[in-house]
């Protein structure tokens, strides 16, 4: 079985592949740069935590119900955007200025227990109906597990069917794809609902997981920055690259937060760097800046542009 | 029997008129181009009847119904077609892809889709590069994609906007014969172009703007004598070569 650490680190693979996945919907496949993803994320993570704290409802329920919200949220920044023609950096701009409206009305109202957050009442023991384990984790790995599979199956069937196209030409050209008959605002209503419905859902796995939300942990800008750096660093609108991304670039933020915060002896340059926080957030960040620059395509897509490659200096041999 | 009217069309953009009261049908089954100088409003009058921005004041008739102000792709779906002078290829796609979403306009079937673009890129002579990337594409090739990707959406209307422009004269007669074979199967085509060999030798009617303002229509025997029109657009030169 695996150690604790690994499992909990297999865990934040799969849950940020996830939510990669999510945004990869929108923003890789439709095009539609989102950098305010925690709004929905935030919005699933406190409908399902509300459900069952204020309603004992179970967070399966809970998930679904968080998803719809999320979708509802995503439904309406998208149609005042998409209608309005909101594009390119303005929507990015519009996506953030939503999730940080909803962090400070979190921050401000009672009924969420504003700064505070609301903690899962913990009943003990472990539960599927309660989607609670006190004494183990290996049924969150097989939850975000199936999640992960679900999200890519998800990917793969819009990528094979009409919408995934529509999506494409969406992001490629949108004069050429509404030339071409494509209802630009409906598609990419679409995309929206998909995606905040799907990034609803890993809210409540966040609430069930951590047993804890507040404003901040999951409206944060942060949240909406992790969930994109992933597909951006695999391979954005590619079905392998969120998760591709996550498998890198999670444990390089564990390492590098484990080495800056406890350097082991034989790294003793780092010691001077020793409990300073934000350290290892920057090299995290100068880690991801390089990577981004010299694979524009991210991971996934340089390894497809090789493989055309060898395949074209094959052909041009025969 | 007349498949659109424009009527008494007036665009302008700010001070700027770009068309003045434009008059014109467009016959079933026939080619008709439209001509003039640079700046006349060719495009101007693509834009409008495709839906990129609405009339100041006129209407756009097809078929008997007013689709002025519609979305384009409201027109495309009622099956006006377009293609752009600055050609559009979604470049990070293959060509096959790229007519495929043309196809999705009449059928949700992937595997329909992609049998019907694949018929048409074998009509546009483009089957050969069917995986090749749209961004590898030459000139003319991105050009005949253009027009493949427009006719995927098997409109009634195919409004072609300079497509043979920049094109060798060899490439030149390959496009004009394609755009013939359209109009043989029952599209009606509507061009834009300033390769007057061409426009003389496909057209059935020519109509010529200049100043936003139809200043003459007719066969191209007629628009090639037009006192009018040699002297806004033709010249004196490229008049005596047509005689």
């Amino acid at each position: 079985m695996l150690s604790p650490f690994l499992l909990r680190l297999a865990i934040l693979i799969l849950f940020w592949a996830y939510l990669g996945q999510c945004w990869n919907i929108l923003s890789g496949y439709a095009g539609q740069f989102s950098f305010g993803h925690a709004a929905y994320f935030g919005l699933g993570a406190y409908t399902s935590t509300l459900l069952l704290v204020n309603h004992g409802l179970t967070p399966w329920v809970g998930m679904l119900a968080g998803g719809l919200v999320a979708m509802s949220g995503g439904l309406f920044i998208g149609f005042l955007c998409f209608r309005y023609k909101v594009r390119g950096v303005y929507f990015a701009l519009a996506t953030l200025a939503f999730a940080e409206i909803l962090r400070l009305i979190a921050i401000n109202a009672a009924f969420v227990r504003k700064s505070m957050g609301i903690q899962i009442p913990l009943r003990g023991g472990n539960s599927w109906l309660r989607f609670q384990f006190e004494t183990t984790n290996i049924p969150y790995y097989y939850i975000i597990l199936a999640m992960v599979i679900g999200s890519i199956i998800v990917v793969h069937v819009i990528q094979r069917d009409k919408l995934g196209y529509y999506f494409k030409a969406i992001h490629q050209n949108e004069e050429a794809a509404a030339a071409l008959g494509v209802n630009l605002l409906r598609y990419k209503m679409v995309a929206m609902a998909i995606s905040c419905f799907m990034t609803g859902i890993g809210g409540t796995f966040y609430a069930q997981y951590f047993f804890f939300i507040d404003p901040d942990l999951v409206f944060g800008p942060e949240v909406s920055i992790e969930m994109l750096l992933r597909p951006i660093l695999g391979g954005v609108g590619v079905v392998w690259g969120p998760l591709v991304g996550a498998l890198v670039l999670t444990p390089l933020s564990e390492v590098t937060r484990g080495l800056i915060r406890n350097p082991p002896a034989f790294l003793p340059f780092l010691f001077p760097l020793k409990g300073r926080s934000g350290v290892d957030i920057m090299l995290y960040g100068i880690i991801v800046i390089i990577v981004i620059i010299f694979m524009q395509h991210g991971l996934v897509g340089m390894i497809m542009a090789k493989r055309r490659k060898w395949a074209r200096e094959r052909h041009g041999m025969e | 029997m007349v498949s659109l009217e424009v009527k008494n069309i007036t665009k302008s953009f700010g001070g700027l008129q770009a068309l003045n009261g434009v008059d014109m049908d467009l016959k079933k089954g026939e080619i008709l181009a439209l001509i003039g100088p640079n700046g006349a409003g060719k495009t101007t009058l693509f834009n409008v009847i495709t839906g990129s921005f609405p009339p100041t004041h006129g209407q756009i008739v097809f078929k008997g119904d007013n689709i002025t102000g519609l979305q384009p792709h409201e027109i495309c779906i009622r099956g006006i077609g377009r293609t752009f002078q600055l050609v559009k290829p979604f470049e990070e796609m293959n060509v096959l892809d790229n007519v495929m979403i043309g196809s999705f306009n009449r059928t949700r079937n992937r595997t329909q889709a992609e049998q019907q673009a694949g018929e048409i890129l074998e009509f546009a002579g483009l089957a050969g590069r069917r995986t090749k990337l749209a961004n590898e594409l030459t000139i003319a090739d991105r050009k005949r994609l253009e027009l493949a990707r427009a006719l995927a959406t098997q409109p009634e209307i195919l409004m072609l906007d300079e497509v043979m422009t920049g094109l060798t004269p060899a490439e030149s007669d390959v496009a004009q014969e394609l755009v013939r074979k359209i109009r043989d199967h029952g599209i009606t085509v509507l061009l834009i172009e300033h390769v007057m060999r061409a426009v003389m030798r496909l057209s059935d009617r020519i109509v010529v703007l200049h100043y936003g303002k139809v200043i003459a229509e007719g066969t191209p025997k007629d628009i090639s004598q037009n006192e009018r029109v040699i002297e806004a657009y033709l010249g004196r030169q490229s008049f005596a070569s047509h005689k």
